[in-house]
């Protein structure tokens, strides 16, 4: 019966999620207005596929993750994991995948971290052996070693990242859902956390699916990419496509002798002026040859540098592109730059 | 799973209970301190009562050395019996608050026996280690009547189980309000103070006049600290008497724990689990 979900591991068809929200509108009086969160979704991930999925604030990353993990129902369409339906088996559902917030922890707060991992040991009903080869190879390899006696209060934010992602193992789960796993981290935490996630999905094929807002953990770990705004899906397919996707800008950096009012050129415009230094965007595809010259032969022209269109600057980019019919200035608002 | 699902469930909770007996364990100076609390105030209603017995002997069916007795169990349980305090139910609305009860949702266990076995190894921590001094300190410093033979003790303590359930409970609805109001603290705030005066750890409940009396003897809040003194006290004696009172206690779990799981199913289903 779940013949046609074997290739995909999650199949998520046409989901909308629209929750009602309330809002005092007055003394007495209630608004009652919907939000939608999640339209018209529509993707899958093949099993041992590790699938970056971002967006900004609001976009709807968690609200997808609640309906894969069943503790969302869906209001229209279609979702199967490892061809169950999660809101109908939730629980079923929940000795097969595991889940690990940056922001939350499923550890016990009060007690050394060695007494979560038992309680793992016995809530997802782990073999013995099973458990105790698990557990040395995430202390290993996530150098939990010295910590297993510490009370998880007085864990660092890395550490407890490290404890969560290897309480989330335990068992052995087929796919692993990540809400900003590196959030908050310093750069070593950062890359110890990314290696242990590439090495376990090289060597035991867990299906990954990484929600973040850091793209450097997608550029390390990921060849495809999903975003989503305002619910929707705007873009599915592999990283490096994502710098063709939209305008695909390169920018000119042009050094000038001295201080200048904004060098007017054709079909290039100044984004940026820093005392001598000024910042020309043009379209990805042409040539910045000519352009080079045409500067050169009307400014005093000192150095210069070409960059290419980052991917940060291409999804803010998307991101301030795409109409917000809900929440006008929160969410569509460029970022960074 | 087949046949080891069953004892596979009981080690589960079993661990659960294990780690909230622990987990408040670690916190040995917050348990001195509560148990000096519990030892103060036990004196000062013992005082009180010694007054008001003076004035009225006989009030509620007890004389002075069983309204002795009275105060001091009611303060050996108070704390395992969250008479005070709502306890897991601070931090389960935290919880359903802060979004973290997803956490607690995306694990193949319930959520309801989860947060009883929980509470079942905090109130067996909390007998012990705030339950025995205060009610040696009292069994020294005043003349109470306290049962010599060891099986009035052991039925004392099967009374003391089913209240610890019942009140888990209580505040087990109590808590879930949050789902819907957002805000849950005021509830359980408002649940303590009913709690505490329904519980008759201020005044007992036999000694309530009319009406009031009537109505305080039969709420849920009866089978917390009534229903174990009395057993206590002797004032259930007999086969009868004894499980009459363990029925009135088995009787309200039975129906709120069924309520909470009610309003924990609907709570899941329809209400939007709060924060990213």
């Amino acid at each position: 019966m779940t013949q046609d979900f074997t290739e995909n591991f999650i199949d998520v068809e046409g989901v909308e999620k629209v929750f009602d929200v309330r809002r005092r509108a007055g003394l007495l009086r209630r608004e009652r207005h919907q939000v939608r969160a999640v339209d018209s979704l529509t993707f899958s991930v093949p099993r041992g596929e590790m699938v970056g999925y971002i967006g900004p604030n609001g976009a709807g990353k968690s609200t997808t993750i609640k309906m894969l993990t069943g503790i969302l129902t869906p209001s229209a369409g279609r979702l199967r994991v490892a061809g169950i339906e999660p809101s109908r088996e939730r629980t079923r559902l929940a000795r097969r995948i595991g889940v690990v917030f940056g922001q939350r922890t499923t550890l016990w707060w009060d007690l050394p971290l060695i007494d979560s991992y038992r309680l793992m040991h016995r809530m997802y009903r782990i073999p013995d052996a099973r458990y105790r080869e698990n557990l040395d190879r995430c202390v290993e390899l996530l150098e939990l070693g010295g910590l297993l006696e510490t009370p998880v209060r007085q864990l660092s934010l890395g550490q407890r990242m490290r404890g969560d992602i290897a309480a989330a193992l335990l068992h052995d789960p087929e796919v692993l859902y990540l809400d900003e796993p590196t959030i908050g981290l310093d750069i070593v935490s950062k890359a110890k956390v990314r290696g242990f996630l590439r090495d376990l999905n090289a060597e035991r094929g867990t299906t990954v699916l990484l929600t973040t807002h850091d793209l450097t953990d997608i550029e390390q770990l990921c060849r495809r990419v999903m975003v989503i705004d305002h619910g929707r899906p705007m873009y599915d397919g592999e990283l490096s496509g994502l710098h063709a996707f939209g305008d695909g800008e390169r920018t000119l950096v042009v050094d000038l002798e001295r201080e200048l009012p904004p060098v007017q050129v054709e079909s290039a415009r100044v984004v940026k002026v820093e005392g001598p230094r000024q910042w020309l965007a043009f379209p990805a595809a042409q040539s910045a040859a000519p352009l080079v010259a045409r500067i050169a032969a009307a400014y005093p022209l000192v150095d210069l540098s070409v960059r290419e269109p980052d991917i940060e600057a291409v999804i803010a980019r998307m991101y301030a592109r795409a109409p917000s019919p809900e929440r006008p200035g929160e969410a569509g608002a460029p970022v960074g730059r | 799973m087949g046949t080891s699902g069953a004892s596979g469930t009981l080690r589960l909770y079993a661990a659960v209970v294990a780690g909230g007996f622990r987990r408040y364990a670690t916190y040995r100076s917050a348990t001195a301190a509560g148990v000096f609390t519990n030892t103060v105030f036990g004196f000062i209603v013992a005082y009180t009562y010694m007054a008001l017995w003076d004035e009225r002997p006989g009030l509620g069916g007890y004389d002075e050395a069983q309204a002795l007795t009275y105060v001091w169990i009611g303060q050996a349980l108070a704390q395992a019996l969250s008479m005070f305090n709502a306890g897991f139910a601070v931090d389960m609305v935290a919880r359903i608050r802060n979004g973290d009860i997803a956490v607690d949702l995306y694990r193949p266990v319930d959520l309801q026996l989860w947060w009883l076995a929980s509470d079942l190894g905090r109130a067996g921590f909390q007998l012990f280690s705030r339950g025995v001094v205060p009610l040696t300190v009292g069994a020294l410093c005043f003349p109470l009547a306290l049962p010599g033979d060891p099986v009035v003790w052991l039925e004392f303590l099967v009374a003391v189980a089913l209240a610890v359930v019942v009140s888990f409970a209580i505040r087990y609805v109590l808590a879930l309000a949050a789902f819907w109001l957002i805000d849950g603290t005021g509830v359980l705030q408002f649940g303590g103070v009913v709690g505490m005066f329904f519980t008759g750890l201020l005044l007992p409940l036999n000694a309530m006049p009319g009406a009031l009396g009537d109505l305080a003897r039969v709420l849920p809040w009866a089978a917390l600290l009534q229903m174990p003194a009395d057993i206590l006290l002797g004032a259930r004696s007999g086969a009868d008497g004894l499980l009459r009172a363990y029925a009135f206690q088995a009787g309200w779990a039975v129906v709120l724990l069924a309520a909470g799981r009610l309003l924990q199913s609907s709570a899941t289903r329809k209400v939007v689990l709060q924060g990213g």
